[in-house]
């Protein structure tokens, strides 16, 4: 029991479970419904989503504040190109063709924020606070500032569908987050993210191409958030610049929440998960209880604090 | 006696207005004019008190995002408290109590970034939204537009007054007296003090100030209280200016301001940035967001030219460095 609480995960593990049962105890009958299940199951993949790509981002020590323009960007790009040259009533192969599209706009925004941070020196901050004004004013300058709608009804799927009654914004979470998983901790690239968010000098002495590494990594999170994206315009039936403008806190609270370390170096994707799922239970059962977003963004930011609080005393009385 | 840099911050953003004004004033003859001078200043007001605080942040080494909260908290909370409580004190009674509610919420930054040694992105980042969640949940969320006599009576002080041609009117609020008198007073404390220096010192090196005797705690604390107090002040002189009190003013406002404070040259990494280079930043920001269709772009460019200018703004400066570093090597 007490390993459990000395590891970052495990004590999350235990918040997650506590979270769960105090919100079935207060509201029974409403939390455990399979209404409210499914509901959470298809809410919280989009932000999850992006939770990812900014713990990627702050393995490196780094952070990318453009993850929410990148994802309207792209879902902007996807929109305009189903709605204009496909219209209403396109097939799944040209949707297809719209994610496609999309991932590759966020591969490019991600390269783009890869080379500001390895090849030109920009602190991570900054050059992911400018590119993602400029995602986001792309998206406006594109469509006026307004929606685009019009979408065919094959594009409702990614967001609204399922695959053997399992959300399908569920599965691709699901997917990616495996996937992630694997990649960090199972391969090179993984050790080489984490040795450089550890101490960059020293990756440099080692011998590792530390551009190529943070390239990599930022396009890698470029295309997670057009993976977001993709599906927060599916759910929607629309594309708009500044849809999902409070995800942004939300990514860097749940990313935090979960362990990874702002500083770069430690991270673990299980973490980030147990994370959006503990919030993904408090918001719905605090909406049950009928707590106002306000009073929900309020505990939102406590929760950060407090956790970052407990995890400094903690690491401050081990050593 | 140092050679003059042409690539600091400082001159290149001075380029860029001048360029700005020169394009302007090409497509429209009307645009150097007094009335366009006294509209800026007058728009930069708030932005600029923000972005002095901003500032001080960034220079110490930290960063914080959670100011234009502490505005829109000091500024909502004041107005209420003076509208059921005493409607008829002055004005500079309600500056002093939006003041040290502003104050009071940096403190709260303080203690957790000082006394606990966390990241201050992820601290402010947290508070940002413990004060607007508090704020829209427990003190309101009903804009007032009934402002009490004493905010009403600021509204009516006018420095200069004018009419333009076509008869509009034209003016400046005394409230830009505020933003000059705490430019100087934070050069006054960053340039003349003590405390200033060892603010330049922790942004620097904090393991460097701290074995010369700089208590860190007690100069980030007061890093944290004055950018709270400065901020209290910039949403007490927005509502009174505005004429209306808006909770939901302000917040979404802190990224545009930190564009600002980083484009006058203030490094991330702290330890740089002076007074002069922000208030270009401001000027910039400003003319931008005011002035953009003057010179011939659409305004739905604006967030591309700002998100553009910041990364010439830090990229020109991190690629010479990481240049001249090379050459060392």
């Amino acid at each position: 029991m007490s390993r459990i609480l000395h590891s970052t995960e495990g004590r999350l593990a235990l918040i997650t479970i506590v979270v769960f049962v105090l919100m079935a105890a207060l509201s029974p009958e409403r939390f455990l419904s399979p209404q409210n299940l499914t509901s959470m199951a298809f809410q919280f993949p989009e932000f999850a989503i992006l939770a990812l790509a900014v713990a990627v981002a702050m393995l490196t020590g780094g952070i990318d504040l453009s993850v929410v323009g990148a994802a309207n960007l792209s879902a902007v790009v996807a929109a305009l190109f189903m709605a204009n040259v496909v219209g209403a009533d396109g097939g799944a192969g040209m949707v297809a063709l719209a994610f496609v599209m999309a991932l590759c706009v966020g591969l490019v925004a991600g390269l783009f924020n890869g080379v500001l941070v390895a090849t030109l020196g920009l602190p991570p901050i900054l050059a992911t606070l400018g590119s993602g004004l400029i995602f986001t004013g792309f998206a406006i300058a594109m469509t006026g500032g307004s929606a685009v709608m019009g979408l065919p009804s094959a594009a409702a799927w990614i967001g609204n569908g399922t695959i053997l009654w399992i959300p399908v914004p569920l599965v691709v979470f699901a997917l990616l987050a495996a996937a992630l998983g694997w990649l960090m901790s199972r391969t090179s690239f993984g050790l080489k993210t984490r040795m450089f968010g550890a101490n960059p000098l020293a990756a440099r002495y080692a011998a590792m191409d530390t551009g190529a590494v943070l390239i990599k990594l930022y396009a890698l999170c470029g295309m997670l958030s057009a993976v977001a994206g993709f599906i927060v315009m599916s759910r929607a039936n629309s594309a708009k610049a500044d849809y999902g403008s409070s995800y942004l806190l939300l990514a860097v609270l749940i990313a935090v929440l979960g362990g990874v370390n702002p500083y770069g170096g430690y991270g673990r994707i299980i973490g980030v998960v147990l994370a959006v799922l503990s919030m993904q239970f408090l918001s719905s059962g605090l909406n049950l209880l009928g707590v106002t977003n306000f009073a929900r963004e309020m505990i939102w930011g406590a929760l950060l604090i407090a956790v970052m609080l407990i995890n400094t005393l903690a690491k401050r009385r081990t050593s | 006696m140092k050679s003059f840099d042409w690539a600091r911050n400082e001159v290149l953003v001075f380029g860029v207005i001048v360029a700005f004004c020169v394009l302007a004033a090409v497509s429209d003859p009307n645009f150097l004019s007094i009335p366009t001078l006294i509209d800026l200043m007058r728009n930069g007001i708030v932005l600029g008190i923000l972005a002095v605080a901003a500032m001080v942040v960034l220079v110490s080494g930290g960063i914080d995002v959670s100011f234009t909260a502490v505005a829109a908290f000091a500024m909502y909370t004041t107005t209420v408290i003076l509208r059921d409580v005493a409607p008829d004190l002055p004005w500079p009674v309600a500056f002093a109590v939006a003041t040290a509610i502003g104050a009071a919420l940096g403190a709260i930054n303080g203690v957790l970034i000082a006394v606990f040694g966390l990241p201050t992105l992820i601290v402010t980042l947290g508070t940002l939204s413990v004060f607007r969640g508090f704020l829209l949940t427990f003190v309101g969320t009903v804009q007032i537009s009934n402002l009490p006599s004493g905010m009403r009576d600021f509204s009516r002080l006018m420095m200069i007054r004018g009419t333009n041609s076509d008869g509009s009117f034209y003016s400046l609020p005394w409230a830009f007296a505020f933003l000059v008198a705490l430019v100087i007073l934070t050069w006054f404390i960053l340039n003349r003090t003590m405390l200033g220096r060892s603010i330049y010192a922790i942004g620097g090196a904090p393991e460097s100030a701290r074995r010369i005797g700089i208590d860190v705690t007690k100069t980030q604390m007061f890093i944290y209280i004055y950018v709270g107090a400065l901020a209290g002040l910039a949403g007490i002189i927005h509502a009174s200016t505005a004429r209306i009190a808006n909770p939901f003013d302000l917040v979404g406002l802190e990224l545009s301001v930190i564009a600002a404070v980083v484009l006058g040259g203030a490094r991330l990494t702290g330890g740089v940035g002076t007074l002069t280079g922000t208030l270009l930043g401001v000027a910039l920001i400003v003319l931008v967001r005011n002035s953009l269709i003057v010179i011939g772009i659409p305004s739905t460019w604006q967030s591309v030219t700002i998100g553009a200018l910041i990364l010439l703004g830090t990229g020109l400066p991190a690629w010479q460095a990481k240049r001249a570093e090379a050459r060392a090597a």
